[in-house]
């Protein structure tokens, strides 16, 4: 029983043709369409109220395969379509898809493929100083080779009028945060457009994952995006893990959501803190940092990484917990659930801090569902997506969760949502401690078998984390297609922004707080 | 305003002696150097510009650290500045992004002379795990010039702050 699958039939018919044992899980529908109904299955999973999760591009020589994976509920479908070489076009769905205009520009730069149809052709990622025919993710592209500079142009949104001004900010930002730049449009002090430019971190990392091995590939997932790094080393091993088979201990799972949620609340409390900061609260900032610090410590003492990085392999985990250990994990939850508590009260009670969070960086909850954010981003504007309960990953189909959604989307909202989150992971954290099975922590990982693909949604702290991993003629990585939060939820500032004044950007952009690594790879 | 205060005097100072965090033998001294070289060095202020040049963000929370109460960095008249212009030292992360070359050049050029660079992170020192590709040039040395290394993936604050103090008393 697949909503979304019987919805492609009923539009489809017998153009779609379903692919049994390719795409991994099972769960996970796989259909083939061809290239002029494209389109047609967008609209039909657009009719199912079905969004748009990601949509990419991989070389299967001597085609280009071209795939858009929709999600609704806990069903994941993923529509494919083929192209030749000779023809690098697609349809675009961006007109039924808002992200898929993020999505298609990135295909367009990397691979080359045109989606006949879309609005806007401009670079992304890619710069214009990049030779007009340099596509990486080709596969006769040389990696190796350093990229050449050239002369080009990029047409930015111009807005024209008496008074009007524009405001140019980056890459390199006044703080200690990662690069991009970002052009405001402003009459006064009141922004009315915002538009980002993003890719200055650009690693190849997409490219690099075609030259490594299977084991190693999770290290590289670990440093897509630093903050994140067990939820992406969760992802990665997640897709392999179900194209081989292989069986993962119970006792790992357990404590991968254990390294998860830990990761959760820290960085939760970072980024309350950063918030109230940017309101001119210094006292969040400093009170919550410690804790923060408190819990890295402790990470670094049971795990020996701060960021517990490096510590989730396919087949399981490196680390395990002992009796001990795990007295001290909830003394420290104890200590910092108590502080918590009381600085929460004085957030919620400081009346200037609240003229600040409310009723800035709005997002609407038809421009969250528009542009199919996820995570904090989208449970602050109304939607209720949290892969952890609808498309439950073990443990986390083992005991119940609350998941906060707030409808007012607002900085506020999207701190709110952070504080329940805290709440609700430290009892995880409890739950896991007190009900973790005995067993091993790892095991046996077998190399995936060709032609096949491996898919991943794991709910990291910022929100859905997808990863979909190909596995060539020959048994290598064809291709791994890495969809952090951010690759979507960066627009969701973009529409917040207008309306409001310049001197609350930097609150709005911390409360979004999205990665720049994660989205540029 | 009351519970502030109440949790404020509750906290207490927690800031900690260097010698806490890292109890090897060598950098024992190392509170007390730090502050002596800044005060020598900077008459009491050293301003420091941290750049991305392409990390993925795992530095950026460490360097965040070093000014979260525990390491309290201002306690050295170590602070961070919002331009390159009153910057007396770089920190450099991330493996040199093809996009962020001309980025981190022109932010070198705009720090005043004498100025001190210091890499920070396996990527910043080698390119780590991204090595040089056409998207990635490799270590910060490979274009701008390199006074100091910090390693680690990513290097914790108290390595941190001993780097930064080997990179002063060059």
């Amino acid at each position: 029983m697949s909503m979304l699958k019987d919805a492609i039939i009923s539009e489809l018919g017998s153009d779609a043709k379903f692919l049994d044992n390719y795409q991994h899980p099972l769960s996970v529908v796989f259909c083939s369409v061809p290239k002029a109904r494209f389109l047609d299955a967008a609209k039909a999973m657009k009719k199912s109220y079905a969004f748009l999760a990601a949509e990419w591009a991989a070389e299967e020589t001597p085609w280009f395969g071209i795939f858009a994976c929709y999600r609704w509920m806990n069903e994941y479908l993923i529509v494919k379509t083929l192209t030749t070489m000779d023809d690098p076009t697609f349809p675009s769905i961006t007109k039924k898809y808002l992200p898929a205009y993020r999505f298609e520009r990135q295909i367009h730069s990397l691979m080359g493929l045109t989606p006949l149809g879309h609005p806007d052709l401009r670079p992304w990622i890619k710069f214009e100083d990049w030779p007009e025919n340099a596509y990486p993710l080709r596969k006769k592209f040389d990696a190796s080779k350093p990229m050449p500079y050239v002369k080009g142009d990029y047409e930015w949104v111009k807005a024209e009028g008496e008074g009007v001004y524009e405001i140019p900010v980056g890459p390199v930002h006044a703080g200690i945060i990662e690069p991009g730049h970002f052009r405001f449009q402003a009459v006064g002090e009141m922004v009315i457009n915002l538009e980002e430019r993003l890719g200055y971190v650009h690693k190849g990392i997409e490219k690099l994952f075609e030259s490594l091995s299977w084991q190693s590939g999770v290290r590289l997932a670990a440093r897509v995006s630093g903050d994140t790094t067990v939820a992406h080393s969760i992802a990665y091993s997640t897709a392999l893990e179900s194209m081989t088979g292989c069986v993962v201990p119970e006792r790992a799972y357990w404590l991968r959501a254990l390294f998860l949620e830990r990761e959760r609340i820290a960085n939760h409390l970072g980024d309350l803190g950063a918030i109230c900061n940017d309101a001119a609260f210094a006292f969040m900032l400093y009170q919550l940092s410690y804790l923060k610090e408190i819990m890295l410590r402790t990470n670094h003492r049971l795990f020996g990484h701060r960021f517990i990085m490096d510590r989730v392999m396919p087949g399981g985990v490196t680390v395990d917990i002992d009796e001990e250990g795990k007295r001290e994990m909830l003394a420290e939850l104890e200590r910092i659930s108590k502080d918590f508590e009381r600085l929460v009260v004085i957030y919620d009670e400081s009346s200037s801090l609240e003229d600040r969070v409310r009723e800035t960086g709005r997002l609407a909850a038809e421009q969250a569902r528009q542009i199919c954010a996820v995570g904090i981003v989208a449970r602050a504007s109304g939607l209720n997506v949290d892969c952890r309960l609808f498309n439950p990953f073990p443990p986390y189909d083992k005991f119940k969760l609350n998941v906060p959604v707030l409808i007012s989307g607002d900085v506020h909202a999207r701190a709110w949502v952070r504080v329940e989150e805290i709440r609700e992971s430290i009892r995880i954290i409890r739950f896991i401690l007190e009900s973790m099975p005995e067993g091993s922590i790892s095991g046996a990982v077998d190399k995936p078998p060709s032609n096949t693909a491996g898919f991943a949604a794991i709910e990291g702290w910022r929100g859905e984390i997808i990863y979909w991993l190909q596995a060539g003629p020959n048994g290598e990585i064809n291709r791994c297609m890495v969809r952090d939060p951010s690759a979507v939820n960066w627009l969701g500032l973009e529409q917040a922004i207008p309306d409001n004044i310049v001197p609350d950007f930097p609150l709005c952009n911390k409360s979004f707080n999205q990665s720049y690594s994660g989205h540029d790879l | 305003m009351i519970r502030i205060l109440r949790q404020i005097i509750r906290t207490g100072i927690v800031t900690e002696p260097l010698e806490v965090m890292r109890a090897e033998e060598d950098i024992v001294r190392i509170s007390s150097e730090l502050e002596d070289a800044v005060k020598k060095r900077f008459r009491g202020s050293l301003a420091i510009r941290q750049v991305d040049a392409g990390s993925c963000n795992g530095c950026e929370l460490e360097i965040h650290a070093l000014n979260n109460p525990v390491y309290n960095c201002e306690r050295f008249g170590i602070h961070f500045t919002a331009s390159p212009r009153f910057a007396d030292m770089l920190l450099v992360t991330g493996p040199v992004s093809r996009n962020m070359e001309i980025a981190l050049k022109r932010t070198y050029d705009a720090t005043p002379l004498p100025k001190l660079v210091v890499a920070v992170g396996d990527c910043a020192c080698n390119g780590g795990i991204f090595g040089k590709s056409y998207a990635s040039l490799g270590g910060v040395d490979n274009v701008v010039p390199v006074d100091a290394y910090i390693s680690g993936c990513p290097p914790a604050p108290s390595v941190l702050l001993h780097g930064i103090l080997k990179a002063l008393k060059i």
